[in-house]
Parts: structure tokens; C-alpha cells; sequence
């Protein structure tokens, strides 16, 4: 009934059910990333190595940006005659000799220009290398010769790396000539919208001999937190980033809060030497440098995140918290009602749990809310400051990369502005429920 | 005085004092008394002559700062001073002995329901399940006149004399055979203090519980006492037998103490006893009601002896 009572109470604070709302969507997020998206497979993932990202636009903003922009650019198309995505027509093997067709087709809607065109191929032979010839159709019905080559088992055309093309199209950045509008004047390019197409003509030179061709148009925006310099997808780090927070905020909260009041109960109760050694301890930590003493351990011995909790929560415990539950424990020891309890022969330890304790818990739970995101700011600062975990995707991290590659001289806010703006939220979801739970625990705030 | 095992309580050369920064406090000076079995001990004295503090070092009850504390208290037989502490709390607190405390409004947990608040000792010493003590805490609401219903509610949604009458069913609970009341009614008016008191002496008749009172409530408390105690100065100066300390105390304390009870005939002026009690830190010789007493001479610059007269004891030269 009291708890319905504190429920009821809790709803009259429209930002603390804010608060609640944006906590539970952030629980949500937790539960779904760890579902979907294994933490094994994200920090491979995140990791990356060689293939993992390649198709991958690098350092784009993500998809929805286009909706504020006034030109438009494309997401990465990928087409593949392996899968089907691609017309393949092997057209006649007289003999040895043999003509196999791969027709891309995609319809390409934007003014703006791609970041590359990549044509992977693979191949099967025995000695005699395939040649390919690549026809561009552009929507205006030009057909530019793209290149023409011998194919290797695994090779991969850059479009923007290819000079014979950058001569061709006589501009630096080939990628870009290939969608170009040619009536579009100088100082404004814009690329023609329709249906493009490319021609794989690939002539095989051996009877068993086959060939199948990837085409990616490397886009300008991705998904739906845009990548990194790496080229990797900053949702996996955005979202796991979730769990990782909470889970360090919550637990190094929880850690510190109820091991700081047991603790200063103890000290308390016992008074004496007990008390004199766990104020000394704390003076003298109250003195030491937190955050040095942080970042020595990250250098020193190991960045590991949950090696981080720990001497995170080890040196909040005796914090300046002790001093103040201290203060209400003398006050309430000294009741008449834990002095009834010595007397009807309650033991120290039940004396502790359950008269003591429970007067320190409407200061204790608002406080712990409120504590949350302390500590989730807190990991994260460690991760801006280059002391992240070197496993896992943090908020922090992606901070400290976007930081480290000049995220903001060359105006990628977007890697900024995603996980900061995902910690503010964090931060204020936590201090709307935590202080809207101090007035409902402590009344007399109310008129303040 | 001999120990004797016929009674309940014997109390020998009990000794509390406390250290402060001015000095030691001698709260409890090498007091003497013993205490029948189904008998009542009334203990009167003024503010801050020790009364509290008695109790406190019967029950063993101790502040950190104490600087002295021996004597003997035998219960039932047993010397329980020289018991462990854990030995004392699992054997004599609230299984042989109880308390309600001074404050008693106040001894009761905020954060318990007042049912298992009285179901709580029950469960530290008999180590029973938490339905069988509650059966218990119900058995003795109706004792002490509570009503069942209020064994859900907290200490605060109780009145004052609800309040009293659930410590006093804290302190009935595990069966001790002595309870120390220690001003039970001080704060309650006058009907709930006679409710109390008629509680106290049903449960007295009923489950033949011996009592500690201490009060400053002469008239009320003569109502239960069978004995009465006067402390002055961290010392009993007179205990006996209530029927004949009532209408005639032998202490010269004792009677400037009687004579401050008001009576509603007689057009007789109130007394009082000129001067202030000695201050504990720093005790005259000899007699240490000397100095404020109408009825001084020579030999009360010496420490006077317990004298018996009239089947009482008196701490006084006048008897000797």
C-alpha cells in the first residue's frame, strides 16, 4: 500500500515519468543489443580487420541527414551476380572462348555524387586470365568505357583510384565523373538522376572458366548513426554502448552507495577503534587524487573496463558519503528505540540491518539514482581520455575517436554529437527520476 | 545483608561510574538492595540521582565512558555480572529480565510494525518462526489492553499511552521474570497513567512478574509498590516496606520527599527541600544529604552506616 502510495506520489512529477520513460527505452535498448547483436560478435565486429568494412562508406553521416539536406546523396548500393541482384548471361562458348555478361541495373535518385564505385570479382580459371571490359550507361544514354583489364582470381576496381579513368573523364575524382550531369555548371556539379547501368563484358579464355562480379556504389550516408574512419557502423558502438553504461553506472552505484553506508554503520555502532580507523582511512582518501589515481591504473596496469569498476567503486567507498550517513548514524544510535533494541538483547548485526540502516534510506535511494549517471559520465570521461576499454564499443570511446581523427575540423558533428547526446540523456533521465525522488522521500524539500 | 536464594534479585556493592572531562560521575555508588520473587521495588529519588543509571547497570545497559563498574547482581542464584556479554544478552535480557524504558514513546522502531516490533525478542531468543512469535505479540496486546487490529500499524499511528502499552507487551513477551519499568507514565495524563498502572498490577497478579518502578510519581506508584527505595546521590538512603514507609519515612530525605506530594485537603504548604542534590563529580564527605538536611549534627561529617529499623534500612546517623 505505501509502495502504490510512492507510485501514485511519483506521477504527479511529469519529468520524473520523462525520466522513467527514457531509463526504460534505454533498458530496452540494453535487452534488444545483447539479443540481436551478441557481445562476441559485436567486438569483433568492432575490431574490424581485412573485409569486414571494405563496403562501407568511410566517415559518412548517417542516412537520415538527407531529410535536412538540399542535395541529396545516396546510401551504398550493392549489386552481385553471385546472388541474383545482377543479370549474369553467359552468352556462347565456341570452344575455349567464352563471353560472360554481368548487366548491373539500379536507379540512382540523388544529385549528389557516391564516394567510389568498387567492382569485385572473382574468378575461376586455371592459367589464362579472363578480361573484363566495363561499359557505364548513364540515365542521358552515354556510354562511357570504364576500364578494361585482366581479371586475377580475387581483384576489386576502385573507380576512384583508377587514373586511366581520371584521364578519361579528365578530373581528379573519377567516382564522381561517372554520374556527373555535363550541363551542370562548373561551380555547382550535380549528378544525373535515373537508371544507370553497368556492363561486365567478361571474355574467358578456358572452357571451365567463370566469373561473378560485385558492384558497390560506396554511398555518402549510412544507416542510421553514419561510420567512423575505420569504416565501421557507429550503431554497434552506439548500442552497446547502452548496456556498457548502465551496467558500470548502475553497479559502480549500487557498489559504492551500499558498501559506503554498511561501512559507515559499522563505524558508528562500534564506535572506538573501528570508527577512528575507517575515518582515517577515509581522510586519507579523501585527499588522493581520484581520477589520477584512475588513469595510473589504465596505464600503469590494465583498461580493462570491469578492472575500472572496481578501483572506481574501491576508492568511492570511503568517500565524503561516509561522513555524512556517520553523522545520522550517531544521531539515531543514540535513540531511545535501538537502546530498547540492546535491551530485549538484539544483536549488533541485527541492530545494524535492520534499525539502523532503514532510517538512511529515503536519503539513500535518490542519492543512488542520482549517483548513476556520475558514474556513467565517469567511464566515459576515462574513455575520452584515451583509457576506454580496448575491447569494448563505448559511448566514450567513439568520443575519443572522433576526437583523435578531428571529427570537428572537418565538421563530422555527427560522430560527436550521437554519443554525447546519448550520455546528456542518460544523465537527465537519471537526475529527473533522482531528484523527483528526493522530494517525495524528503518532504520538507518540497518548498524549496 | 546475606545473599539469600529465596530471592529473586540480590544486588551487591553495585557500582557505576561514568568518566568525563571534569572527572568521574558517581551515578551508582555501591548500592545494596534485594528483591523478592512477585514483589514491586518503587524507586524514587529526584532528577538525576541515579535512578536511570541503576537501572541501566542492572540490565547492563552501559554508555562507552564508563570508569567504574562492579559489584554483584545475582538472579535467581547466578552472579550475571560476571558473564560475557553475549552470555548476558542470549541469557539474561528479556529471558530473565526486561525493560521499558524511559522514554518508551520513543523506544519503539519507526520502520518496524509495532506487531513484530513485540514479536522481535520472542524471535532473537526462542529462535521461533516469525507467525508463532506474532501469535505470541497478540496474546500479550490483550494483556496490556491493545487492540489486535494494531498489530499491523507503525509505532506513529499510535497514540502515547498505545505506545506505552506495546513496550510494556515488548517487555512481557518472552516471560521475564523481572521487568524494570523505568518511568512508565511520565509523559501520559492522568487516566492512561491509571490505566497503566492497573495493567501492570493484573499482569503482576496474573503472571507473577517482579518489578523495578522508578518514578517520581509517589502517588501513583504507591498503588503497585510492595517495597519502596529512596536514591539520593547515586545511593539508596532508605528501602522497606511500602505499607509502612508511606505514612511514615525514616530519612530525613525521605520525609522532605513525601511532604512534596500535594494532597487535595488540608491546607498544608507544599515543601520542599532548600538547596540543590550534590553534584555527582564532586561528593561531600560523610552523610551527602549533610548539607540540605533540617535535622543535621556532628557525626554527619562521617559516611553514615545502613541501619535496620523497623524491618527497614536506613541509611542515617539519626537511627544509629
Amino acid at each position: 500500500m505505501k509502495l502504490r502510495n510512492t507510485l501514485r506520489e511519483f506521477t504527479r512529477y511529469p519529468t520524473a515519468l520523462a525520466g522513467v520513460v527514457i531509463i526504460l527505452l534505454l533498458i530496452g535498448v540494453s535487452i534488444y543489443t545483447m539479443i540481436a547483436l551478441p557481445y562476441k560478435e559485436a567486438v569483433l565486429l568492432w575490431r574490424g580487420g581485412v573485409g569486414v568494412w571494405d563496403e562501407n562508406p568511410k566517415l559518412v553521416p548517417p542516412a537520415w541527414i538527407n531529410y535536412f539536406n538540399k542535395i541529396r546523396v545516396p546510401e551504398t548500393i550493392v549489386l552481385n551476380s553471385a546472388d541474383g541482384t545482377a543479370t549474369k548471361t553467359v552468352i556462347s562458348s565456341s570452344g575455349d572462348i567464352g563471353e560472360t555478361d554481368i548487366l548491373f541495373t539500379f536507379d540512382y535518385p540523388y544529385e549528389g555524387f557516391p564516394q567510389d564505385v568498387l567492382i569485385y570479382f572473382t574468378a575461376t580459371y586455371a592459367i589464362k586470365q579472363p578480361h573484363a571490359a566495363l561499359t557505364w550507361i548513364t540515365p542521358d544514354g552515354r556510354e562511357i568505357l570504364a576500364g578494361s583489364f585482366s581479371v586475377a582470381p580475387t581483384q576489386t576496381f576502385y573507380a576512384s583510384q583508377d587514373e586511366r579513368l581520371q584521364r578519361k573523364l579528365n578530373t581528379d575524382l573519377p567516382q564522381e565523373g561517372l554520374f556527373l550531369d555535363p550541363n551542370a555548371p562548373v561551380d555547382a556539379p550535380v549528378a544525373v538522376e535515373g537508371t544507370y547501368k553497368l556492363l561486365v563484358q567478361v571474355f574467358t579464355f578456358e572452357s571451365d572458366a567463370s566469373v561473378d562480379a560485385k558492384m558497390v556504389i560506396v554511398g555518402k550516408v549510412y544507416g542510421l548513426a553514419g561510420t567512423d574512419h575505420q569504416r565501421r557502423d557507429l550503431m554497434i558502438a552506439l548500442l552497446w554502448g547502452t548496456p556498457l553504461a548502465l551496467a558500470f553506472g548502475l553497479l559502480a552505484a549500487l557498489g559504492t552507495t551500499f558498501t559506503t553506508m554498511v561501512i559507515s554503520a559499522l563505524g558508528a555502532w562500534f564506535g572506538g577503534w573501528v570508527d577512528g580507523i575507517i575515518q582515517r582511512i577515509t581522510e586519507v582518501n579523501m585527499v588522493l587524487p581520484f581520477l589520477s589515481i584512475l588513469i595510473m591504473v589504465g596505464t600503469f596496469y590494465s583498461r580493462s573496463l570491469w578492472l575500472m569498476l572496481g578501483v572506481t567503486i574501491l576508492l568511492s567507498i570511503f568517500g565524503g558519503t561516509i561522513k555524512t550517513y556517520r553523522a545520522i548514524f550517531l544521531q539515531v544510535k543514540e535513540s531511545p528505540y535501538i537502546e530498547a533494541a540492546r535491551a530485549y538483547g538484539a544483536s549488533n548485526g541485527r541492530i545494524i540491518v535492520q534499525y539502523l540502516v532503514p532510517r538512511i534510506v529515503p536519503l539513500l535511494i535518490p542519492a543512488l539514482v542520482t549517483l548513476i549517471p556520475t558514474y556513467v559520465f565517469l567511464e566515459a570521461s576515462l574513455a575520452v581520455l584515451g583509457l576506454g576499454d580496448p575491447v569494448m564499443p563505448t559511448w566514450g570511446k567513439i568520443i575519443n575517436d572522433a576526437q583523435q581523427n578531428g571529427a570537428l575540423y572537418q565538421g563530422l558533428y555527427y560522430w560527436i554529437l550521437e554519443p554525447a547526446i546519448l550520455l546528456m540523456i542518460t544523465g537527465l533521465a537519471f537526475s529527473m527520476v533522482g531528484f523527483a525522488m528526493d522530494r517525495i522521500f524528503n518532504p520538507r524539500l518540497r518548498s524549496l | 545483608m546475606a545473599r539469600s536464594d529465596s530471592q529473586l534479585l540480590h544486588v551487591e556493592d553495585l557500582v557505576l561510574h561514568f568518566r568525563t572531562s571534569k572527572g568521574a560521575v558517581q551515578a551508582v555508588d555501591k548500592v545494596n538492595f534485594d528483591l523478592g520473587y512477585n514483589e514491586a521495588v518503587v524507586v524514587l529519588g529526584e532528577s538525576g540521582c541515579g535512578k536511570t543509571s541503576l537501572a541501566k547497570a542492572i540490565l547492563r545497559l552501559l554508555p562507552r565512558n564508563i570508569s567504574a563498574y562492579s559489584g554483584k547482581v545475582f538472579l535467581d542464584g547466578v552472579d550475571v555480572m560476571t558473564m560475557s556479554d553475549e552470555e548476558f544478552r542470549h541469557g539474561v535480557r528479556w529471558v530473565k529480565m526486561s525493560l521499558v524504558p524511559q522514554a518508551a514513546m520513543n523506544s519503539l522502531n519507526p520502520v518496524l510494525k509495532v506487531g513484530d516490533q513485540v514479536a522481535e525478542p520472542v524471535m532473537i531468543h526462542h529462535g521461533v518462526k516469525k507467525e508463532e512469535a506474532l501469535v505470541l505479540a497478540k496474546k500479550m496486546f490483550d494483556h496490556v489492553g491493545v487492540p489486535e487490529d494494531f498489530l499491523g500499524r507503525y509505532a506513529f499511528e499510535l497514540s502515547g499511552g498505545m505506545r506505552q502499552r506495546v513496550a510494556i507487551a515488548m517487555a512481557l513477551v518472552t516471560a521475564p521474570s523481572l521487568i524494570v519499568l523505568d518511568e512508565p507514565t511520565s509523559a501520559l495524563d492522568v487516566l492512561t497513567q491509571a490505566s497503566i498502572f492497573n495493567v501492570l498490577k493484573r499482569i503482576k497478579h496474573n503472571l507473577e512478574t517482579s518489578y523495578i518502578l522508578i518514578t517520581h510519581d509517589i502517588a501513583t506508584s504507591s498503588e503497585l509498590a510492595d517495597r519502596v527505595a529512596v536514591m539520593y546521590a547515586g545511593q539508596i538512603v532508605e528501602i522497606g516496606d511500602a505499607g509502612r514507609f508511606f505514612p511514615s519515612p525514616l530519612h530525613p530525605y525521605s520525609q522532605k520527599l513525601m511532604a512534596s506530594v500535594p494532597r487535595l485537603r488540608g491546607d498544608r504548604d507544599l515543601e520542599f527541600i532548600t538547596g540543590q542534590p550534590p553534584s555527582l563529580l564532586d561528593l561531600p564527605a560523610g552523610c551527602r544529604f549533610a548539607e540540605r538536611c533540617p535535622k543535621r549534627f556532628d557525626r554527619c561529617t562521617q559516611d553514615p552506616p545502613v541501619i535496620e529499623k523497623e524491618g527497614r534500612q536506613v541509611k542515617c546517623w539519626l537511627f544509629a
